[in-house]
């Protein structure tokens, strides 16, 4: 059992920092643009098929997605210049809506370039094993290089935002962009930076769950919306609330899904829990946002100046 | 807190006109007429083409209900439910549920459809009006997900594969098997729904609603309990949403959770945006033409939704006041 509790701890763990590293982009473009970013699924999923592609014609999945990521970064910055720039003065609704236009755009083209079918990519030899983390405790290594490249990009945030002009001025933007803008910062330039930015965290979060669960049409869309799930509870605008949430999230979510029938058998008949069980661990992350909302609607950390 | 003009004021104030212009009136009015007369046509004359085809309209006009009902709380009342589509779920399932255990009559399912939705409404509004802006767009939307996976873990209903519907509600005054019979109800209970939005609107209460979404605060200055009137307009768009998924539920014969995922309530929210939001006739021109180009494009490809998607953007980004805002212009600038 507390071997058991282990694994879903530690995939649960994996599913928090990939959550991270969606949240973080789409918590950025809010934080500082004020933009609703539906579409920051599509970047994920772009990512996942550019590695994919990528990792067979180099015959290396590292290579892959050192070239994956400057790419993503492109299309990133092709779609802030071309479409999106143009709706940051527009309401939040159109927000929403565009993007929604965009995620129908994004899988449209992914099937006419890449065709209906997942495509899986092969991981390297010294990927593929299993280590044993702790004695009886057997892990495959590849989700522990997620759980550390997670947590590796969190420390480089942390880092360039609390460490670096680029930072500062993102810092700044949060607060106040009127006076940053007046401070003879170049705001536009500033914002396709951050949007670039948040579209490489999601493809790599893309890049780096393709191996394990193939590049898929619309694999984006579901986590998407559990990445807006972990802003809103974390706070949204705060990567410190991003990372936290994240965290929580996941963990919750992947822990739920296991133990939750089990949990209920010790209140409920059997029965009853075995319909309940699945039931309400699938909408277990839904039921804790919406309490944070009731009860703490801000978010549980908050930006400090909004 | 933005200062309005007179002008604007004075837009804010007028009551909502049934039909807008004259110019409206006469395309409204005609809009209305081809959509009960064509389908029709097309079902005596025996014309077999999708596009104008009785089953399809049927479809577009459960839609359009729940379309209407969106409205009346997105475009009158300022508040952005990415949820809807719930309560076309659960007011679909309210007419298989029971259907599923033996009870046909619709004097049951439709009652039930509306009361459930409105219920789900009153529960979830009563927490999601708490909150602003983005995090109101997202707790309904976490709301209809938490609906979504519900009725997907209902193993004993189908969960993920659906449940199909066996007979269709039965009434003791009109047999809606035949679907000219359907097809007329949808279209009575659309004509209902839009005048009841109208009346809505214009009495008192919808006043209040409606300053709510020009300036909440003043409104809380005069006195008014805002939070309870913009809650009694949620549950009332939910009860008529419940009705559309009812209807819908009848025609479809089927349903699955996939009415209710989180696209469907995206799709919903572009109806309202395409027609025009806060205009009577509105959503019914954004659902018809949504679901008309959709089906148009995917006849003739594969890769509908390309086309579809840059066309869903190029409309939020160029058309001001959506398609509504069009017809009374008369295609004209200004």
């Amino acid at each position: 059992m507390s071997t058991l509790f282990f694994i879903q701890f530690l995939n649960g763990l994996q599913l928090g920092v990939l959550l991270f590293l969606l949240a973080a982009g789409l918590t950025l473009v809010f934080g500082i643009m004020d933009f609703v970013n539906l579409a920051h699924g599509s970047l994920y999923m772009v990512g996942a098929f550019f590695c994919a592609t990528l990792t067979f014609w180099t015959g290396s999945f590292v290579w892959a997605i050192l070239l994956a990521i400057p790419l993503t970064a492109l299309v990133g910055l092709a779609l802030e210049v071309g479409v999106i720039r143009h709706l940051y003065q527009r309401d939040h609704l159109d927000h929403v809506l565009a993007t929604f236009g965009f995620i129908l755009i994004a899988d449209t083209l992914v099937h006419l370039i890449w065709g209906p079918e997942g495509i899986a990519i092969p991981l390297p030899e010294f990927l593929r094993g299993q280590v044993e983390i702790l004695p009886g405790v057997i892990f495959p290594t590849f989700r522990l290089v997620i759980i550390s490249c997670g947590l590796l990009v969190a420390f480089g945030l942390y880092w360039l935002i609390g460490r670096t002009r680029l930072g500062m001025l993102i810092r700044a933007g949060a607060s106040n962009r009127t006076m940053v803008s007046a401070l003879g910062i170049d705001i536009k330039t500033l914002f396709t930076a951050v949007f670039a930015l948040g579209a490489v965290l999601a493809g790599l979060a893309g890049m780096l769950i393709a191996p394990i669960t193939e590049a898929t049409i619309g694999m984006g869309n579901d986590i998407i919306i559990t990445a807006f799930v972990v802003i809103i509870v974390g706070g949204i605008g705060s990567m410190k609330g991003a990372f936290i949430g994240a965290l929580i999230i996941g963990l919750i979510d992947t822990l739920g899904r296991s133990f939750l029938d089990d949990i209920l058998k010790l209140f409920i008949p059997i029965n009853a829990a075995e319909t309940a069980g699945p039931a309400i661990s699938s909408m277990l992350i839904y039921l804790i946002m919406a309490a944070v909302l009731a009860f703490r609607p801000q978010g549980l950390f908050p930006p400090k100046v909004r | 807190m933005t200062d309005t003009t007179s002008a604007q004021l004075n837009d804010y104030l007028r009551a909502p006109d049934l039909f807008g212009s004259a110019n409206g009136r006469i395309i409204t009015l005609l809009f209305m007429a081809i959509l009960l007369c064509v389908p029709l046509a097309s079902y005596f004359l025996g014309i077999r083409l999708q596009l104008v085809s009785l089953d399809f309209i049927t479809r577009i006009l459960c839609l359009a209900i729940a379309a209407v009902s969106l409205n009346l709380i997105l475009g009158f009342g300022g508040m952005i439910s990415f949820g809807h589509a719930a309560y076309i779920g659960i007011g679909a399932y309210c007419v298989g549920i029971p259907a599923y255990h033996g009870f046909e009559s619709g004097w049951l399912h439709f009652p039930l459809a509306i009361a459930a939705s409105a219920l789900f409404a009153l529960v979830t509004g009563a927490i999601s009006l708490r909150t602003k802006g983005v995090y109101f767009i997202m707790i309904t939307m976490a709301f209809a997900q938490m609906g979504y996976y519900f009725f997907l873990s209902l193993d004993e209903y189908g969960g993920d594969d659906g449940l199909t519907i066996y007979s269709r509600s039965v009434f003791d005054i009109i047999n809606i098997e035949n679907k000219m019979v359907l097809f007329l109800l949808t279209y009575a209970c659309l004509v209902a729904s839009i005048y009841a939005v109208y009346r809505i609107v214009n009495s008192r209460f919808g006043m209040v609603v409606r300053g709510c979404q020009s300036n909440e605060a003043r409104m809380k200055a005069l006195g008014y309990n805002t939070y309870a009137y913009k809650l009694t307009a949620y549950v009332i768009a939910g009860g008529m949403c419940g009705l559309a998924g009812a209807l819908l539920g009848n025609f479809t014969t089927f349903i699955s959770p996939d009415m209710m995922g989180w696209s469907r309530s995206g799709e919903l929210m572009f109806m309202v945006i395409l027609g025009g939001t806060g205009s009577l006739f509105g959503p019914v021109f954004g659902a018809v033409a949504f679901v008309f180009i959709e089906e148009l494009l995917s006849t003739f490809t594969t890769y509908w939704a390309l086309p579809f998607g840059i066309l869903l953007v190029l409309s939020v980004l160029f058309i001001k006041g959506g398609l509504n805002g069009l017809i009374q212009r008369g295609w004209r600038r200004g």
